[in-house]
């Protein structure tokens, strides 16, 4: 008896989630996701009329300014408003990187400095670090090996 | 025009990114973990820079941008060093990023109280 409910335990939960409305969750992912990106073209346009920037490296500046934007609206409690709307549109902009770090550095202030902010910093965006390393050690050391018989 | 492209083509990546958490039941560190390997394997094909000529902050400000500059600075120190230049150019791009994130993280964290 036991046992069957632990197999059958998603199934019997299921008609106890809620339901999520997939058009709209992606009609305001994309609105957001949207907004987002369509401010950074207007940071990039400015970096590049303004200063001595080129094609290449204006992301580096537009990157940086929009994350320096997310972490003073993660500190001002705003952007989790803006996360519970969007849900990935709000994600999967840089600014959530920064959102993921900032938030976490926030949640375990009452630890400390050392032992709370810094060492949870990377908690959820460690991930994004090790995973984007990894892969991007892996598909380079491909294409140098693909480059160097090509 | 670059402006709607970019809005467009940046909201076009959350719905992708929207479906992984409502279908597949991803969690949004899933998700941006999967988009960094996405863009890094797009750039490891050469379609990334493509996109980016196409999109501009379209593709730039999304994560999946991460993994294409983390392979793109790899790869050109590759060029010169070799096989350890893999390892010697990977943050050369992302770096402004990444310090950006930690130093304003850390300063947001000290000035402001957690909220809810």
């Amino acid at each position: 008896m036991t046992n069957s409910i632990k197999h059958n335990y998603k199934d019997k939960v299921k008609d106890f989630h809620p339901n999520p409305h997939i058009f709209k969750n992606c009609i305001k992912a994309f609105v957001v996701g949207g907004l987002i990106c369509a401010f950074g073209q207007v940071l990039t346009n400015f970096y590049l009329a303004n200063f001595n920037f080129t094609e290449e490296t204006v992301g580096n500046p537009t990157v940086a300014t929009l994350i320096l934007i997310s972490a003073i609206l993660t500190g001002l409690g705003y952007y989790d408003i803006i996360g519970q709307f969007a849900g990935a549109g709000s994600a999967v902009p840089v600014t959530g990187f920064a959102n993921s770090m900032a938030s976490a550095a926030l949640e375990y202030k009452s630890e400390g400095i050392v032992l709370g902010i810094a060492t949870n910093m990377f908690k959820l965006a460690g991930s994004v670090i090790v995973f984007g390393v990894v892969s991007a050690y892996v598909v380079g050391i491909i294409r140098y090996i693909f480059n160097m018989f090509m | 025009m670059e402006y709607l492209i970019a809005f467009v083509t940046g909201g076009l990546i959350c719905i992708v990114g929207q479906l992984l958490l409502d279908i597949l039941k991803f969690t949004p560190a899933h998700v941006m973990a999967t988009f960094v390997i996405i863009g890094s394997i797009l750039d490891g094909f050469g379609i990334y820079d493509k996109f980016i000529e196409f999109a501009g902050a379209g593709a730039t400000v999304p994560i999946t941008s991460f993994g294409h500059s983390l392979l793109h600075g790899a790869m050109a120190e590759a060029e010169k060093h070799g096989f350890i230049g893999i390892g010697m150019g990977m943050f050369k791009l992302t770096s402004g990023g990444i310090s950006a994130a930690i130093v304003f993280a850390f300063f947001v964290a000290l000035i402001f109280k957690p909220k809810g």
